[in-house]
């Protein structure tokens, strides 16, 4: 049993000076899910709540309205009208999927006359950077959460975080991106297009030809120049961009700010996890709390797996064989057929229950009892991980939701998957 | 039960393939579907047999070394496992690398420039990394320069390896990952790099190459899969050859048809449940027969949704092969074991 203590997401969805929730996590572990499902619990608790997503499940998205990627806040259809308790608790949800290269667009538009925003989204340096640079999605991420945050239409943003390779990119891409925009490498490079950098440049012509030197090897002299280009139409634009990761940081260590990690009972998941845990940690940010999702329990969890499986051989002894039904034989025979007979034989087997349901007595509960057990160990070989997290990380509210048999993809689902979020009792 | 044991790594003949010329296979995947292991398990197939493969990974997470439970790899390729020996075949060699863009920038300029003297002062200038940020192709464009090379590689007239296997980034980003050499090419339009990215490309868009997936049967890695594939086929007509689908973590079934769709209903006959629990010598004091009988409703509701899930990979038209589920704690037996039931089937 563990000893962790329960995170209470109703209060948290409650409370007012609660403004702003990131669900942050590594990939596949249920983070849009969560945001989408805390997002209408707390609308229809009556919050004004934006849920900012970044690359929803197609029928998950369908399902919350968001038919394409507009950059705009739409009402969710159904979250809150259907529902009379909603409408009484005076709550609304509006949800929007992330469009980075629009979000750039717009940040390039809003600081710098019409004609040189013009030249500065034709660059073709500035094409790529806007759709294919590493740290850009969690730039626009960030950035769009501060618009949203200082549009104050809203009073709870529940944000998710993009997909990256670890979930630390979403805390340092953002600054990778403002660093390198504002760094002083791309100054050096864009030295000879400014009366004022000739003086400094005297000084480091060598190093200069060095250095642009080899990039031109590297990249090609063609795309030196368009990144030159753009770097003089850019340049109003410098210190603003490093400057506003900093802000949205900050906005991220403010006290209406709560984040929720987000993982699955599995090693790599609470892995991923443990390290984010840690960061937030140094870094002053506020941990909530962490969520597992797709968690195994048994309803029979007084049936021991080993009394289980016990059980099961019991009603699969059948009288005059001493055998198991585990016939190994009957694989062998994909040696001489081709290709497509293998395959087929595969299915085959995949098809026919295996043996021990056909000729014991009770197959019936022979499968459920072997079933069960490996359930039993499936759930044991969770709470282990999850205690070991819990005996790394002692203080850190914890929360459960239950493995569903089908995928979430309709407001219903999603507001049972709340229910559980809500339920403040660990499973035991 | 179906899965394959060890021993049919023996029975398939080593020609006998689905993948038959392909000697490089890059392996991609939604984060969570276990692409590292299947790409593990893959190069563990494809070494058996006497042979050497090269396993290489570019996110720079060093899965590759928890798989095998070895220390964080170098920039350097190291021996991590070998294929099980057979009676008639020796065992084969996996050796693995964990290829960095900065570390493949440096060894790239000294392989064509003779510069490497340079990279320790490059490195400290930023220069590296500023040249792989501001040409976001260019990143990836060394690191599946890399895996060509050691496709292309020779020593002494003879291939260095049989085949190289590339634990790829995600599905989101793969197309853009293998059309950088077009997006490198189109940016630099005479840099050094194009040459390069041309060779890459060639090697990428050719019979030699196989992109296989990786997915399990929920809806979201398989929307994945199908959007990958779909966005590969427009590349496609440059050459680049789809592989197979691997549907990694599949449960065998225990229940017949009739028993699959009484239980996702919940009217499976309780009475039978009873009188099995007794037969079985198990006294049901708790309501343990409704218990099992609800377990058995979830477990028949998630197989039906992943058969409908497999329906849908099915009419992509790509090969699917089944891995099997492993319960305990990804080992090298584990990886055996997957190896195995990739030969079964012809994926290698």
């Amino acid at each position: 049993m563990r000893s962790g203590p329960a995170l209470e997401v109703d209060r948290l969805l409650d409370d007012p000076r609660t403004r702003i929730i990131v669900c942050c996590g590594s990939g596949g572990v249920g983070k849009t899910t969560t945001a989408a499902a805390l997002g209408l619990r707390a609308a229809e608790r009556g919050r004004h709540v934006v849920v900012l997503t970044v690359d929803p499940a197609r029928r998950l998205a369908q399902s919350m309205g968001l038919s394409s990627l507009d950059n705009t806040p739409r009402p969710v259809p159904g979250a809150t009208n259907n529902s009379a308790a909603a409408e009484a608790a005076g709550g609304s949800l509006h949800a929007m999927m992330l469009d980075m290269k629009r979000t750039f667009d717009e940040i390039v538009e809003a600081h710098s006359d019409p004609d040189r925003a013009e030249q500065i989204l034709a660059n073709p340096f500035y094409q790529s950077l806007s759709s294919s640079f590493a740290g850009t999605q969690e730039y626009m991420a960030m950035e769009k959460l501060g618009q949203l945050r200082r549009a104050d239409e809203w009073d709870l943003i529940v944000v998710d975080t993009p997909p990256s390779r670890s979930a630390l990119d979403f805390l340092d891409a953002p600054q990778r991106l403002g660093r390198f925009l504002d760094g002083r490498l791309i100054r050096v490079l864009s030295a000879p297009t400014k009366a004022g950098g000739r003086a400094y440049l005297k000084f480091v012509t060598a190093g200069f030809t060095m250095v642009t030197g080899v990039i031109t090897k590297i990249i090609g002299a063609q795309m030196l120049r368009d990144v030159q280009t753009f770097i003089a139409a850019f340049d109003t634009m410098f210190g603003g961009f490093r400057e506003r990761a900093d802000d949205t940081y900050r906005l991220l260590q403010a006290p209406g700010t709560a984040f929720l990690v987000i993982a699955t009972p599995e090693p790599d998941a609470l892995r991923e996890a443990s390290y984010f845990v840690d960061r937030l940690s140094s870094d002053q940010m506020p941990l909530a709390g962490l969520i597992v999702n797709r968690v195994h329990r048994s309803p029979a969890a007084h049936l021991s797996a080993a009394r289980s499986l016990g059980a099961a051989e019991v009603l699969q002894r059948v009288p005059g064989s001493g055998e198991g039904p585990l016939e190994r034989g009957e694989n062998g025979h994909g040696s001489e057929s081709g290709t497509a007979g293998r395959r087929a034989g595969a299915r085959d087997r995949r098809r026919t229950p295996d043996a021990a349901a056909t000729t014991s007595r009770h197959p019936l509960t022979a499968t459920a009892l072997r079933l069960h057990a490996e359930r039993m160990q499936l759930a044991e070989r969770e709470r282990r991980l999850e205690e070991s997290f819990s005996a790394a990380h002692p203080v850190i509210p914890m929360a459960e939701v239950l493995a569903q048999p089908e995928d979430v993809h309709d407001l219903d689902g999603l507001r049972s998957v709340g229910k559980e979020l809500a339920r403040g009792v660990r499973l035991s | 039960m179906w899965w394959p044991g060890e021993d049919s790594l023996v029975r398939v003949r080593p020609r006998d393939t689905d993948w038959e010329g392909v000697r490089l296979h890059v392996v991609t995947g939604k984060g969570g579907t276990g692409k590292t292991t299947v790409a593990g398990a893959l190069a563990i197939a494809l070494a058996a047999g006497g042979r050497r493969v090269l396993l290489m990974e570019v996110e720079g997470r060093q899965g590759i070394a928890r798989l095998f439970d070895s220390p964080p790899l170098p920039y350097a390729e190291r021996r991590v496992a070998v294929a099980p020996a057979t009676p008639t075949l020796p065992g084969g060699e996996v050796y693995a690398l964990a290829a960095d863009p900065e570390s493949a920038l440096i060894e790239y300029l000294e392989m064509f420039y003779n510069v490497w003297h340079a990279g320790t002062a490059l490195t400290r200038l930023g220069v590296v990394d500023f040249a792989t940020t501001i040409a976001p192709g260019l990143r990836d464009v060394l690191l599946t320069g890399k895996a060509v090379e050691a496709t292309r590689r020779r020593s002494s007239g003879r291939l260095c390896y049989d085949a190289v296997i590339m634990d790829a980034p995600p599905t989101g980003r793969i197309a853009n990952f293998l059309n950088v050499a077009t997006e490198v090419s189109g940016l630099a339009k005479v840099g050094p790099i194009r040459g390069h990215a041309d060779t890459v490309q060639s090697v990428i868009k050719s019979p030699q190459t196989a992109v296989h997936f990786v997915t399990v049967l929920e809806e979201m890695p398989v929307q994945e899969t199908l959007d990958g594939l779909a966005e590969l086929r427009g590349l496609a007509q440059g050459g680049l050859q789809l592989g197979g689908i691997m549907i990694n973590m599949v449960r065998p079934v225990d229940l017949t048809e009739e028993q699959l769709h009484a239980a996702a209903d919940g009217t499976l006959d309780q009475h039978e449940l009873d009188t099995g629990l007794k037969a079985a010598g198990i006294e049901d004091r708790r309501g343990l027969a409704a218990s099992l009988a609800a377990e058995l409703t979830d477990h028949a509701r998630e197989e039906l949704a992943q058969r409908a899930q497999r329906t849908r990979l099915a009419d992509a038209g790509q090969p699917c092969y089944d891995l099997p589920l492993i319960t305990d704690q990804m080992d090298l037996a584990g990886l055996y074991r997957l190896a195995a039931a990739l030969r079964e089937q012809g994926a290698a």
